[in-house]
């Protein structure tokens, strides 16, 4: 074959040179340790190499199959949110120092090191806690971390969390702590969909290692409970974890200040484009003691200083706790994260600053406002289920119109639109449901739009 | 300073504040989108609708920066990391190969970018269409039946596969009498943490003094029918294959246990050994090690789980399927040990690794390990020349696979010059550090360079030239090694806050606290 361009000793002169040093006549001589036996005895069936060019056009020709949520209008949510990127966060995170780098010291990597300490810090800054941990996969993944720390921490079984938690995350949370942890769920009213502190009450008990709550839930209002639940747990020795989507605390209280001991989110909102669900960042906060800070399974960037005045170092926080060093006995794993992810949303939350924060959870409760009236409007549809403040997402009910959520939005793809998701299977018992999510990046024209598109559908 | 450090290098050194210190009251980076005014009157003041005491109070402390404040800052901080197009970067164990651009470009299309996990599996056929086929091409690369794409990091695929294991065990009624996993302490540790996160007992085999791998005796020993499965990585990081392989799957299977191979190694393996042939159940390649994927500074990664015929109803749903004309996302698979996270998976770095090999192909694969191979031994060859340097079993492994582990105990013990120096000393002549092992560290004074098939031969040569010089300077003077680095972005650091909880800050707002600033 011609010489690779990313293999600068395939050049046949330089690989017999190579050998010559080595010793060796061949090449298979250095591939002795593995057993003839089993060794591919055939050519590999995968296409022939393609040039830059050709594999370009290629890919690009599969790709163009793709109808994106720039050249629709999409109203999903669900984890996974859509946001605008400022060109900044795109810029940074392409710097190909932080996007080739991976586990050098920090006297080869200062850099990066620096970016997670700020990382930790905004969102310290956010959640209003004094520990944050390097960055991890996801929400689903942190609240399973969570509920791990927990665990460890009261040497208790079981966590307690509302029927309105993500079931997506409540999957990943249960085949995490399978074995080690039981979830079991607790009524929420049915009118305002807030914790029902009485089922609260009759479920805790000294085998609780923790309450879980998230807010703004999965269903998009706010919970507003925090400090009467808080108080229920740490009566019964529980802790109280909290799970945020981190935008929602430019105008919501931090749950440091509502009483939480745990806290995890997703930072996907913050400057992550959604990448087909490739944009997660779960963060992880704690409080700051020995108790809650030797349960971390992850990474730990502290601060320190260096033989000169005038530099920051940094260095990790008992590194012997996870499992690089501790294996099995860590009873918890961590590895390759979403340090990439973390770089960016450190960068988002500097340009946003405490202001645009602010503002910008102010825009998205505005416009997503003005969507559920608008969509509350429509005959038969009942938006929202929930007699309580909501965030950026909602439920649109359609039981009153006749028509199937599959049906309606199969109507709004026509028109060019993609409807909220389908949540009928997940909660039965709210009936014929979406949740839509209304954002900064949604103009009055794309929800007027939606609003006419839905009253067509259902009529 | 010696003859090797002729090239003026000086890391950058900004002495950069952090982000909260650069703070200037009023200023801001970045205009958020606005209402309009027709909408805002409609909705009147929202805020007062949340209730009282869930209204936030006081705005979080961020610090206050105007766009190009910002920009400069990190700008800086990437000036002061070291990445593989940095320069000489052979951190072992990681295969630090070079990311193609082209496949960077292709992963931010907006093809991709702006695309939802939940949209109509018609609007999203491109994508789905890329997964598919790289499955199909994960599958021909490792003898293996199915592939999922969702795990996010080496540690989380080999978590899957410890579930799968249990899932497998459970379904045969023999979950509750399998306790245990055996693993080899110089897999990669996540071979013990993620089946222990998995809630298995695990055992860990020492390798034999000899061999360099465990004595298959010693293996028969620890299975028994109380074993779930063996979990391990082969290729190990010294390099060596461990040949009783066969011999392992062989015992395990008899066992009524179940092997899964950690092919964080593959990279000396492409076209020349597929795990799937040897006999394993379960395994999983990263395609930010031997798949070229960028490792963004530690994520995010994709490691993506092959299973066998047998096994693949365990895999996590949902999977990509084809219809013969449509691709579809599977979630009907009543065996499957569920999500492992949300959604399908890092995405871009299968589109990223797609393109990587379409660009390379089935020779250029081949050709790929090949390359590995010969500069591994290469360096091998340099390395051993160097006074102070060894390379355990040796005699019995005179040639290795993708990388080796050296030893530096002979320099330690003769003039007190450990790793740990050298390692800083090393950045001081312009290269990335390196790896010294995994714990527990059997190997004394580690090191573990991977010099993948992106590397040309004079950075071969460097490498061993500048640790050549740094051995010397550790026989005529040691206190530069001792104190170093000298030219790197910052000097020594004060590592007493990793353990003092009076003193560690992992959040400025932990920092001014703790500090007396606030």
């Amino acid at each position: 074959m011609p010489v690779h361009p990313y293999i600068p000793n395939s050049d046949p002169e330089t690989k017999r040179e190579m050998l010559k040093e080595i010793g060796v006549r061949s090449v298979e001589e250095l591939f002795a340790d593995i057993p003839e036996r089993i060794r591919l005895k055939k050519k590999l069936q995968l296409p022939h190499a393609k040039s830059e060019y050709q594999a370009r056009r290629d890919i690009e020709a599969i790709l163009s199959r793709n109808k994106t949520c720039g050249e629709l209008i999409s109203f999903l949510g669900a984890g996974c949110w859509p946001h605008y990127v400022p060109a900044v966060c795109d810029e940074i995170n392409s710097r190909s120092e932080f996007l080739t780098a991976y586990a050098g010291d920090v006297y080869s990597d200062l850099g990066r090191y620096q970016a997670f300490f700020e990382f930790q810090s905004m969102i310290g800054d956010l959640v209003a806690m004094d520990v944050v941990s390097f960055p991890w996969y996801s929400w689903g993944s942190v609240s399973a971390d969570s509920a791990r720390m927990a665990v460890m921490i009261t040497d208790r079984h079981e966590i307690l969390a509302p029927r309105t938690v993500s079931p997506d995350r409540l999957s990943v949370m249960r085949g995490h702590c399978e074995g080690l942890a039981d979830f079991k769920l607790v009524n929420n009213d049915p009118d305002s969909g807030q914790v029902d502190l009485e089922d609260l009450k009759s479920k805790i008990s000294s085998k609780t290692a923790a309450v879980y709550i998230e807010n703004p839930t999965s269903l998009g209002f706010v919970e507003s409970q925090g400090e009467e639940i808080s108080e229920i747990a740490h009566d019964h020795g529980a802790l109280f974890t909290v799970g945020v989507e981190p935008l929602s605390l430019g105008v919501l209280a931090p749950p440091g200040e509502y009483g939480a001991d745990i806290v995890c989110g997703e930072g996907q909102p913050l400057g992550m484009h959604m990448n087909y669900g490739g944009g997660l960042l779960g963060f992880l906060a704690c409080k700051d003691t020995e108790r809650f800070v030797s349960a971390v399974p992850h990474r730990l960037i502290t601060v320190t200083t260096t033989e000169r005045k005038g530099e920051w170092g940094f260095t990790y926080v008992l590194p012997e706790r996870t499992m690089f060093a501790a294996r099995d006995k860590a009873r918890s794993f961590t590895g390759t994260a979403t340090a990439l992810w973390a770089i960016t949303a450190a960068v988002y939350l500097s340009l946003l600053g405490p202001n645009g924060v602010r503002e910008l959870a102010e825009v998205i409760m505005k416009k997503s406002h003005y969507a559920m009236k608008r969509i509350s409007e429509i005959r038969g549809i009942k938006a929202p289920v929930f007699n309580s403040c909501h965030f950026e997402e909602f439920t649109v009910n359609l039981d009153e119109t006749g028509k199937a959520v599959s049906h309606v939005n199969k109507a709004l793809l026509n028109s060019g639109i993609i409807g909220g998701k389908d949540i009928t299977k997940e909660f039965p018992e709210l009936g014929n449901t979406a949740l839509y999510c209304v954002t900064e990046i949604h103009t009055k024209a794309d929800i007027d739009k939606l609003a006419a598109a839905l009253e067509e559908a259902v009529r | 300073m010696t003859e090797a450090d002729t090239t003026g290098y000086h890391a950058v050194s900004w002495k950069e504040p952090i982000v909260h210190q650069l703070s200037r009251r009023g200023r801001r980076g970045h205009q958020v989108p606005q209402a309009e005014d027709e909408l805002r009157a409609a909705t009147g003041d929202v805020i007062s609708q949340i209730p009282e005491k869930m209204r936030r109070k006081h705005p979080p402390e961020l610090p206050e920066l105007s766009e190009p404040e910002v920009v400069r800052h990190y700008i800086r901080l990437s000036q002061e990391t070291y990445g593989v197009d940095s320069g000489i970067h052979m951190h072992g164990t990681c295969t630090m190969k070079y990311n193609p651009k082209l496949n960077e470009s292709i992963a931010r299309s907006p093809k991709i970018a702006d695309l939802h996990p939940l949209q109509d599996t018609d609007t999203v056929q491109g994508v789905l269409q890329i997964m598919y086929e790289f499955q199909k091409w994960l599958c021909e690369l490792s003898g293996m039946a199915e592939f999922s794409l969702q795990p996010r990091g080496g540690a989380h695929a080999v978590f899957g596969n410890a579930r799968i294991i249990r899932a497998y065990h459970r379904l045969n009624g023999e979950l509750e009498q399998r306790r245990e996993i055996v693993t080899t302490v110089l897999s990669h540790p996540c071979n013990g943490g993620s089946p222990a996160a998995a809630g298995f007992e695990v055992v860990t085999l020492y390798p034999d003094e000899e061999t360099g791998y465990p004595d298959i005796e010693a293996l028969k020993a620890a299975i028994s029918s109380r074993t779930a499965g063996l979990m391990m990585t082969d290729p190990y990081d010294t390099g060596i294959f461990d040949s009783n392989l066969e011999e392992y799957i062989k015992t395990v299977h008899e066992a009524g246990g179940l092997v899964a191979i950690d092919q964080a190694n593959a990279n000396s393996l492409l076209g020349r050994l597929r795990i799937g042939d040897a006999g394993a159940d379960l395994c999983h390649f990263n395609l930010h090690k031997s798949f070229s994927t960028p490792h963004g500074s530690t994520g995010p990664g994709t490691a993506a789980i092959g299973a066998t015929e047998e096994l693949s109803k365990f895999l996590p749903i949902p999977t990509v399927a084809f219809d013969g004309s449509k691709y579809y996302l599977d979630y009907d698979r009543p065996h499957s040990i569920g999500k492992l996270g949300e959604f399908y998976g890092v995405i871009p770095n299968v589109l990223r690794a797609y393109a990587w090999i379409m660009t390379m192909g089935a020779e250029g694969l081949e050709e790929a390990s090949e390359v590995a191979v010969i500069n591994n031994n290469y360096l091998i060859k340099k390395l051993l020349k160097i006074r102070g340097v060894s390379l355990p079993w040796h005699e019995s492994h005179p040639f290795r696979l993708q990388e080796a582990r050296f030893s530096l105990q002979k320099l330690e013990e003769d003039t007190g010059v450990g790793v740990a120096d050298v390692n800083r000393r090393i950045v001081d002549y312009g290269l990335q550090d390196m790896e010294t092992s995994h714990e527990p560290w059997i190997i004394p004074e580690p090191f573990t360079p991977e010099p993948p098939e992106t590397t040309p031969r004079e950075d071969l040569d460097r490498f061993a030239e500048v640790l050549d010089a740094i051995s010397q300077e550790a026989y005529t003077s040691p206190q530069t090694v001792k104190t170093a680095p000298h030219k790197a972005s910052i000097s020594r650091i004060d590592r007493a806050p990793s353990r003092d909880p009076e003193r560690w800050a992992m959040t400025w707002r932990a920092y001014l606290r703790k500090a007396g600033e606030r």
